[in-house]
């Protein structure tokens, strides 16, 4: 069972990318016959000398062939008797930055060229970084042209080390220093005779047989949600792509933003049904109820996603017209498309030194971190928790260009309503009761004016109480909100309610919600109800069960 | 966990999440039906994709009236079995002048093909429409996005290209504007063949060996599919063992000879093959390197 690696080649303009790829293709037999005959006759005419020019497999387009430089990003596919691999090679030069940034957020592994001549150059630290702000966790950096400098170990040496420090400057992890001539072949297929003092691998064992998806493990299961589908009015599944972990039929859900719960009750793999699907295949799940989820909601069990209106995030951007404060865009994240706004750009990042400069513009190809608020709430994660919540592309609104793209570093849940310090137990003794929600039930027959007239009772023995009436308006989320941040203060919630029960809002934790059981309907028992479980030394933890 | 997808099964979920998303945010969707292998794995991706629902967008053929008549009798069971709907087009005007491939050449592919296709897709008010073609093809598709965007004239500009990140695909156009959309662009011609084996998805005969009439012209046999077929002074129809790699309009399709009437024995003879697959489409080497990227910019899909 063959595998598939992604990886991307980076490097300067002559650093020989082409070449090293080319050369692969050459070595491992992968050509077709015709390709290699196009190859011989190309290269009789090319800058070699009649050499074979292995660079001619990979550069494409007319004019840049005449340029002699790669101006895009090509893919190229070859498989061994190990792996598959698709490669997508990139370009160098500074001003496309972007062509970099889209071959990296493809790959799992990235190739570093650097010349045997030269060293680590600003290209290679610019390379690594957007690499690295990519999501990049696996780097060779392949030190080219060893035949140039006579395969001095002396002078690979000193590069290494200065790789090994750029390593340990940007956080790099898994990082491995090959010796090279991609020209020459020497430790491409092989490992060369002409550096005995190299006993590593050589590039293509060691594509071959790296692991990248040992880290790759994130927490829970989650699938944005890219579909509806619904075949007849009998059938409404949720159609997408797992992003991580498993999911059985019979598991509880939870459908985000909202925060509804469900159950799987079938689940298709493609148009198999199946009793389990894991991370990577493309899914439609069927849910015991009915609950909110369109395209942009994401489904999801134990990850511990959030939601959030704003975010702050690194950019890298890509448009010719620079970014502004206050620009306006279309944000698309996971599977949902919002209206963004960048509300301050707070500094940007040199990619060749990586120092932090106070900025209110980026130009293109520029790297920053900015706050993006959008319109509304959405799921999301940080980049390293979740990547397919926290990887956007920013869309202009007016020209339909993707104008940057980025990851997530941090966002900002209810940033307008931000808590107080003092700990729930100081306020508690200090208001002499504890914070409780209590449910009261319109089906039961407790209605709004009984409980105008309990907390009107409340109030005056001492209760700092609040009556809330859910009228079906406002949405569970923001209504359970507002309970937490009332409970949080330390007042008792009365809460007049159209719902069945407690799980049909989104409470934190940490809120105690009691539902009352309703056999007694008069002002008085209702009062000395919430008064017991309200006292200060009332053990709520065991009211838990009574729900 | 441990489970492993196979690199076919990476390549099937990332297509089906391209199609899905166009389904899900372009306006007016079209599958093109090209009829050939790569279109057959399209076709039974977009029948997985929306699974139990059938693909909520219309399929289309350009019709050049020079198809080999198995492509087309398989075209139509092909509508029938899935239950989909087969838009069929062909350029009338085209048709009224008489444009055929043994006269008119590379106008003949421009007007009958390239000038229908606009035709259709213009007619149809299509926003997206979905091809079979893959990036291992060519080497100017190897550095086309998977969203391909056309201007109004349906044209490409290569050096104008969508930044394409992750799977954060940007469908947003202009009125007038299309796409198009290449769910199989990082396929190869091996794995379309073993997905077919895998899926045991339906493919024209054609792609099998089989006794046909054919002459030789060129180094390629061209088969003798019907009595249209001009035959040069000293030709002489043959009846060989051949099969196709690609197919196409007849006339303009070579085929070779083979013993390959499995698809065990077809993947064996792809496997080991020394040739790669377009060297038996005249289309492409007709006017040397970059004829193929100057079509495109011309709205050849």
């Amino acid at each position: 069972m063959r595998d598939l690696l992604r990886f991307i080649t980076c490097g300067s303009v002559d650093d020989g990318k082409s070449t090293l790829i080319g050369h692969i293709l050459y070595d491992s037999k992968l050509l077709y016959a015709d390709q290699e005959k196009a190859l011989r006759l190309e290269s009789k005419v090319g800058s070699r000398g009649g050499e074979i020019d292995y660079s001619l497999l990979l550069d494409g387009l007319t004019e840049e062939r005449e340029q002699g430089i790669t101006i895009d990003v090509a893919y190229r596919y070859f498989t061994t008797d190990v792996r598959s691999f698709i490669v997508a090679d990139t370009p160098g030069h500074e001003e496309y930055t972007r062509n970099m940034a889209v071959g990296a957020s493809f790959a799992d592994l990235s190739i570093i060229l650097t010349d045997a001549g030269k060293g680590v150059l600003a290209q290679t630290k610019r390379h690594a970084r957007i690499c690295s702000v990519m999501g990049i966790r696996y780097f060779v950096f392949a030190v080219n042209k060893m035949d140039l400098v006579h395969y001095s170990e002396e002078a690979y040496r000193r590069i290494e080390k200065d790789i090994l420090a750029l390593r340990d400057e940007l956080k790099l992890e898994n990082v491995i220093v090959i010796p090279v001539s991609a020209t020459e072949g020497d430790n491409v297929t092989h490992n060369s005779p002409n550096m005995p003092w190299y006993t590593g691998d050589n590039l293509l064992h060691y594509l071959e047989n790296v692991d990248v998806r040992e880290k790759e493990k994130e927490k829970g299961f989650y699938l944005p949600v890219q579909r509806v589908c619904r075949p007849d009015h009998l059938f409404r599944g949720f159609q997408g792509q797992i992003e991580s972990g498993e999911i059985h039929v019979g598991d509880e859900i939870t459908a985000f933003p909202r925060r509804e719960k469900a159950h799987i009750k079938k689940i298709f793999i493609g148009d198999r049904e199946a009793q389990e699907a894991f991370q990577g295949q493309p899914v439609t799940l069927q849910l015991d109820r009915e609950i909110d989820v369109s395209r942009g909601s994401v489904i999801e069990r134990d990850s511990a996603i959030s939601v959030a209106d704003s975010i702050t995030a690194t950019l890298i951007w890509m448009d010719d017209q620079p970014l502004v404060n206050g620009g306006n865009f279309f944000v698309k994240l996971g599977t949902a498309l919002i209206p963004g706004v960048v509300a301050k750009i707070l500094y940007s990042i040199d990619v060749n030194t990586g120092a932090f400069r106070e900025t209110d513009r980026l130009d293109k190809n520029g790297i920053g971190v900015c706050k993006i608020s959008f319109t509304d709430r959405i799921a999301i994660d940080r980049f390293k928790e979740h990547k397919s919540l926290g990887e956007l592309i920013l869309i202009d609104r007016v020209s339909f260009m993707t104008s940057a793209c980025g990851v997530v570093e941090q966002f900002e849940q209810d940033s307008s309503l931000d808590g107080g310090k003092v700990s729930t137990k100081t306020r508690s003794a200090a208001m002499g009761q504890q914070a409780v929600t209590v449910v009261f039930r319109k089906e039961d027959g407790i209605d709004r004016n009984l409980l105008t007239e309990a907390e009107k009772k409340l109030i005056l023995e001492g209760r700092y109480s609040y009556l809330l009436e859910d009228d079906g308006n406002i949405e569970p989320e923001e209504l359970a909100h507002i309970i937490d941040h009332l409970n949080r203060a330390g007042i008792v919630v009365l809460l007049s309610d159209a719902k069945k029960d407690r799980n049909a809002y989104p409470f934190a934790e940490e809120t105690h919600v009691v539902v009352y059981a309703g056999e007694e309907k008069d002002r008085d028992s209702i009062v000395s109800f919430v008064k017991r479980i309200s006292s200060y030394d009332y053990d709520l933890s065991g009211e838990k069960s009574y729900i | 966990m441990g489970r492993n997808l196979t690199h076919l099964d990476v390549l099937e979920a990332e297509a089906i999440y391209i199609i899905r998303e166009v389904a899900a945010e372009c306006e007016k969707p079209v599958m093109l039906y090209s009829i050939g292998k790569d279109s057959s794995v399209m076709l039974h991706l977009a029948m997985k994709a929306f699974y139990p629902e059938k693909p909520p967008f219309p399929f289309l053929h350009i019709d050049t009236t020079w198809k080999f008549k198995e492509m087309i009798r398989f075209r139509d069971e092909t509508a029938k079995r899935y239950g989909i709907e087969m838009k069929v087009h062909i350029n009338e005007e085209g048709v009224k002048q008489g444009i055929n491939p043994f006269d008119h050449g590379s106008s003949y592919t421009d007007i009958m093909k390239t000038q229908a296709l606009k035709q259709a897709l213009t007619a149809g008010g299509y926003t997206a429409a979905f091809g079979g073609g893959r990036r291992d093809e060519e080497k100017s598709r190897a550095k086309e996005r998977i969203f391909s965007f056309r201007n109004s004239a349906h044209g490409w500009d290569p050096k104008n290209q969508r930044p394409e990140m992750w799977k954060l695909y940007n469908t947003r156009i202009h009125k007038g504007e299309s796409i198009r959309v290449f769910p199989l662009s990082n396929w190869t011609e091996k794995d379309i063949w073993q997905y077919i084996k895998r899926e045991d998805i339906p493919i024209v005969p054609l792609y099998y060996a089989a006794e046909r009439p054919c002459v030789e012209r060129d180094g390629q046999l061209i088969m003798v599919d019907d009595e249209r077929m001009r035959l040069l002074p000293g030709e002489e129809v043959q009846v060989k063992k051949i099969r196709f790699r690609t197919l196409g309009c007849y006339p303009l399709t070579g085929g070779f000879e083979s013993d390959a009437v499995t698809i065990d024995e077809v993947i064996d003879e792809t496997l080991s093959a020394v040739d790669s697959e377009r060297t038996t489409r005249v289309i492409d080497s007709d006017s040397g390197a970059g004829s193929m990227e100057r079509r495109k910019k011309e709205g050849y899909f």
